[in-house]
């Protein structure tokens, strides 16, 4: 019993003042959204990822970006937030825009089309479908004039870490 | 995006020079290959080995340039980095484009 209250503390901290190890903001259109993935690529929560782990953040983290600009920004651009926490086991990356509303107020389904005569191949439609793939804990909120998404992805780290030599 | 052609006979050899085929380069990236691909080869094959990132912009912009060839001439892919590969793996594209590993006689015999 003489531990509930440390813990509830701790709780109660921890969801006012959310650790946040990475805050960025892009400006949705297609090439700021590119350079804005090159530097958080290049960012140091990210650094340390193995390089399939990365490429799996980019390919996400450039279909959430790209989808703000071609849909929510359709109007025209606007601001993009991007935050990104991580532990020892995944990322949490939460991404917040001002544009339009997604359809029906949920994040889309994306299911693949079926793939059938040369002709007939989608030419788009993938970007949900990769998001979903891989990331766990996808939730999209309306709130007000704002759009907040927010996932995760499990981390894998580099095998190794900054490599110390104690026999030199 | 720089895209380079090079006549391999019986197939066109197009390299990709650019590392990544993203939103903001899909629609250059379709056209440039639509201009490249003015030949009479049947086979095109698309040089990826040096693209280390592609998006679903980018990865559509594939698909156009192929069925951009007509029902009579194929677009093949040469040489997929891993984070490309996996983007076409879950989009089940690799079922879709034959995708060789290598340049090697294996290619230049393909059907």
């Amino acid at each position: 019993m003489q531990f509930e209250p440390a813990l509830h503390i701790l709780a109660d901290r921890d969801l006012r003042v959310p650790r946040s190890d990475l805050h960025m903001t892009v400006q949705g259109d297609a090439v700021s959204v590119r350079a804005g993935l090159g530097r958080l690529m290049g960012s140091a929560p990210l650094m340390r990822l193995s390089p399939d782990c990365r490429g799996t953040v980019e390919i996400v983290m450039a279909e959430v970006l790209n989808n703000i600009v071609e849909h929510a920004y359709r109007a025209g651009p606007g601001p993009i937030r991007i935050a990104v926490q991580s532990n020892a086991a995944r990322l949490t990356v939460s991404v917040c825009d001002q544009g339009q509303e997604m359809p029906q107020g949920e994040v889309p389904q994306g299911l693949l089309a079926p793939l059938g005569a040369q002709e007939d191949l989608p030419e788009g439609g993938f970007g949900w479908h990769l998001i979903r793939e891989l990331t766990d804990e996808l939730l999209y909120e309306r709130r007000g004039l704002f759009n907040h998404l927010r996932f995760s992805i499990s981390a894998e780290f580099e095998d190794e870490g900054p490599i110390v030599s104690h026999f030199e | 995006m720089d895209l380079i052609a090079e006549d391999c006979g019986d197939y066109l050899l197009i390299r990709a020079l650019g590392d990544r085929i993203d939103a903001a380069g899909a629609i250059g990236f379709k056209d440039k290959m639509r201009e490249l691909a003015q030949t009479d080869h049947p086979r095109v094959v698309l040089d990826m080995s040096r693209v280390a990132f592609l998006d679903s912009s980018g990865l559509g912009a594939i698909v156009a340039a192929m069925k951009g060839l007509g029902a009579h001439r194929k677009l093949e892919i040469l040489s997929l980095t891993p984070t490309v590969e996996k983007v076409f793996r879950l989009t089940r594209m690799d079922t879709i484009f034959t995708i060789h590993t290598e340049l090697s006689e294996g290619l230049r015999n393909a059907v």
